[in-house]
């Protein structure tokens, strides 16, 4: 309901936040207050104002700029947002798709969002179907006990600690003036632990059909036992479905997330994929120190060479690079293919990617395998 | 909310705009009204981009118009209050406890407290600007700090109490974008992108940083540096770079260097990557060839 205070000249333009609300904008109250001074404040002498009031205040992020700029119009101009997806650019290069462009962020309940919208959306979404989901427990029971096992490092910032190489000068301070200046403990400080950022790549080619279902099982239970972790899945594009996984109900997460991808079982080119990621420096950079772990049998259709450099740039950044293939349940099984082969000495693990239950397994003990 | 529609004696986007000019910043119309609203609204101003988009300048430069001191606050994992906001000095603090002997002693006055540059700003908001550098390099825990700080404008410190601005002081984030940002630091901002300029207004960026640089020179940098954004490099030459290149073939040239052998020998100051000049390397001379023409 509008405020019955508010001038009826304001009215547009609340309209206009709630408008970006139903359409998965996060605008908060006071970003709409700021709004309505900046309006005032600049006086509307043209719509030109209006807008770039708008980009100020309420703060879209820049690769939802144009749906945002598309709203706008159709808010105040009445145009009708048509032709927003880009048309399909020259097939040389691999497309890098964002969390969808005109999409929904996640919201913050699960159940509801004040519009519905997510729930609506994921059901108009449901293009594919999963199956029914046998490894539930296993994946719940790997929910539980990732966050304790994850690998860890010593982060730089310090906290009150038992033992450590700094004094806690603040507490020993404090101590002493309640001790009429009398010292009679040393309390001492020392690095935080920090868990380690995680990379997901899933390959969603046609030869990995059988597997793809499971792995983004698999990713969605990753995502919410993890908390900084970013999943992309390749193809003949690559594309970030993170934010679609961040939803914790996992029909709708998974409905969502492959609604975002758009190159299901076709193509593999994942070393242009790769290439891609690596091009953003925004995306490249959570390669930094992660443990990257990238789901795909490795059968490159496009350029060798492309996949081992990409390979071996993704190696020096990780901390750790794990490869897994479900061609690698079989006993006999060796890596044939050139590209395979020429990506083998950048790995640090080669690993089954079978069942769930494996890749499970081998999360869970990366700390150990790498200290070893 | 507080309104100053005019501060220091600056009164609209084009009068800031106008007013960055001749502090050798050349501000687009986005950047000019997010600035004036964050000023006059009193709130701080989030400036987002890729590196080298010349986020730190406008920061100085904004300083600069205003006349006001620049505090600059350097962000990076593990940075904290002791760090950004207060210390207290230990050493004289047990020094005035021991000197005290048996009278009661307060070490928490102000003469125990070291101002780091937020308390700083905090105290002297007429005279400052206080910049937040690459806040996307700190920890959660750090933003989660700042909260308090650019919503109220107040520092809680425990053994005092809160202490609050007396104005509204300026305030600038910067973030490269390495990390998404909290929704909480974002909404309690103005906020703008700064994208890479037109060709055009990155000519002027040059010959205004770069005042020896010929225009001709200017424009060729203007569009080789474009080509090579939209090569995939993972570290494309921002504007910096672009007047580096610009002033570094300027010299070569003066030295006796031709033209696009003065180009590819300075390359260096635009590619900073071994990877990135490997993949370049083959198609270098086609993109100097064809900017200078």
């Amino acid at each position: 309901m509008m405020d019955p205070r508010l001038p009826a000249a304001a009215a547009p333009f609340v309209a206009f936040t709630t408008l970006l609300r139903a359409n998965g904008f996060a605008v908060a109250p006071e970003q709409t207050t700021a709004f309505l001074a900046a309006i005032t404040l600049l006086g509307p002498r043209s719509l030109d104002h209006i807008r770039r009031a708008a980009h100020a205040t309420l703060a879209p992020p820049p690769e939802r700029r144009e749906a945002f700029d598309a709203l706008f119009d159709a808010h105040f101009l009445g145009t009708v947002a048509l032709g927003r997806e880009a048309a399909e650019p020259n097939a040389e290069h691999v497309r890098v798709q964002e969390d969808r462009p005109g999409g929904f962020e996640p919201p913050a309940s699960d159940d509801s969002n004040e519009a519905g919208q997510a729930a609506t959306a994921a059901e108009a979404l449901s293009m594919r179907r999963f199956g029914p989901a046998d490894e539930v427990d296993t994946l719940r029971r790997f929910q539980r006990a990732l966050p304790e096992r994850l690998p860890q490092r010593r982060g730089y910032r310090r906290i009150a600690a038992r033992r450590g190489p700094d004094l806690d000068l603040r507490r020993v301070m404090r101590g002493a003036v309640r001790n009429d200046g009398e010292i009679f403990r040393l309390p001492r400080l020392n690095r935080r632990k920090r868990r380690r950022p995680i990379l997901l790549v899933i390959d969603v080619s046609g030869s990995m059909k059988a597997r793809t279902d499971a792995h983004l099982r698999f990713a969605h239970a990753l995502v919410r036992a993890a908390d900084r972790i970013e999943v992309f899945t390749i193809g003949t594009r690559l594309t970030r479905v993170t934010r679609a996984l961040q939803l914790k109900n996992r029909e709708q997460a998974l409905a969502t997330a492959s609604g975002l991808v758009s190159d299901w079982d076709g193509g593999t080119r994942i070393g242009d994929a790769l290439q891609a990621f690596l091009a953003v420096p925004r995306f490249a950079g959570t390669a930094r120190g992660a443990v990257v772990l990238i789901l795909s049998d490795g059968l490159e259709r496009g350029d060798p060479k492309a996949m081992t450099d990409a390979v071996k740039r993704l190696a020096a950044r990780a901390w750790h690079l794990s490869w897994m293939t479900p061609l690698a349940a079989d006993p006999g099984y060796r890596p044939e293919t050139a590209a395979l082969k020429s990506i083998l000495p950048h790995l640090d693990t080669l690993a089954d990617a079978g069942s769930t239950e494996r890749l499970c397994l081998h999360v869970l003990n990366l700390a150990q395998a790498r200290a070893a | 909310m507080v309104v100053r529609s005019k501060v220091a004696g600056i009164d609209s986007p084009e009068a800031l705009a106008h007013a960055l000019t001749s502090a050798f910043y050349l501000a687009d119309d986005g950047l000019a009204t997010a600035a004036y609203l964050g000023l006059a609204l009193g709130k701080p101003l989030l400036l987002e981009g890729a590196p080298g988009v010349g986020k730190t300048e406008a920061a100085k430069a904004l300083a600069g118009v205003l006349g006001r001191r620049l505090m600059r606050l350097q962000c990076y994992e593990g940075i904290d209050a002791a760090a950004a906001l207060y210390e207290w000095n230990y050493p004289r603090q047990m020094l005035a406890i021991r000197q005290a002997g048996d009278k009661p002693v307060d070490i928490y006055r102000d003469e125990f407290l070291i101002e780091r540059p937020m308390l700083q700003v905090l105290r002297s908001p007429d005279s400052t600007v206080l910049l937040l550098d690459e806040i996307d390099r700190s920890d959660h825990e750090f933003e989660a700090l700042l909260l308090e700080f650019l919503s109220d404008f107040t520092i809680s410190i425990p053994e005092r109490g809160t202490l609050s601005a007396r104005e509204r002081p300026v305030v600038i984030l910067t973030s490269n974008r390495t990390r998404e940002l909290h929704e909480a630091l974002r909404r309690r901002c103005v906020y703008h992108f700064i994208g890479y300029p037109a060709p055009e207004r990155e000519a002027q960026i040059i010959m205004l940083r770069a005042s020896s640089v010929a225009e001709d020179t200017a424009r060729a940098v203007v569009a080789a540096v474009g080509r090579l954004r939209r090569e995939p490099l993972t570290k494309p030459p921002g504007i910096a770079e672009a007047v580096d290149w610009a002033e570094a073939a300027t010299v070569l040239a003066k030295g006796g260097a031709t033209w696009p052998d003065a180009f590819k020998r300075s390359i260096g100051v635009a590619i900073k990557d071994e990877e990135d000049n490997v993949h370049i390397a083959p198609r270098l001379d086609a993109i100097i060839t064809g900017a200078a023409a």
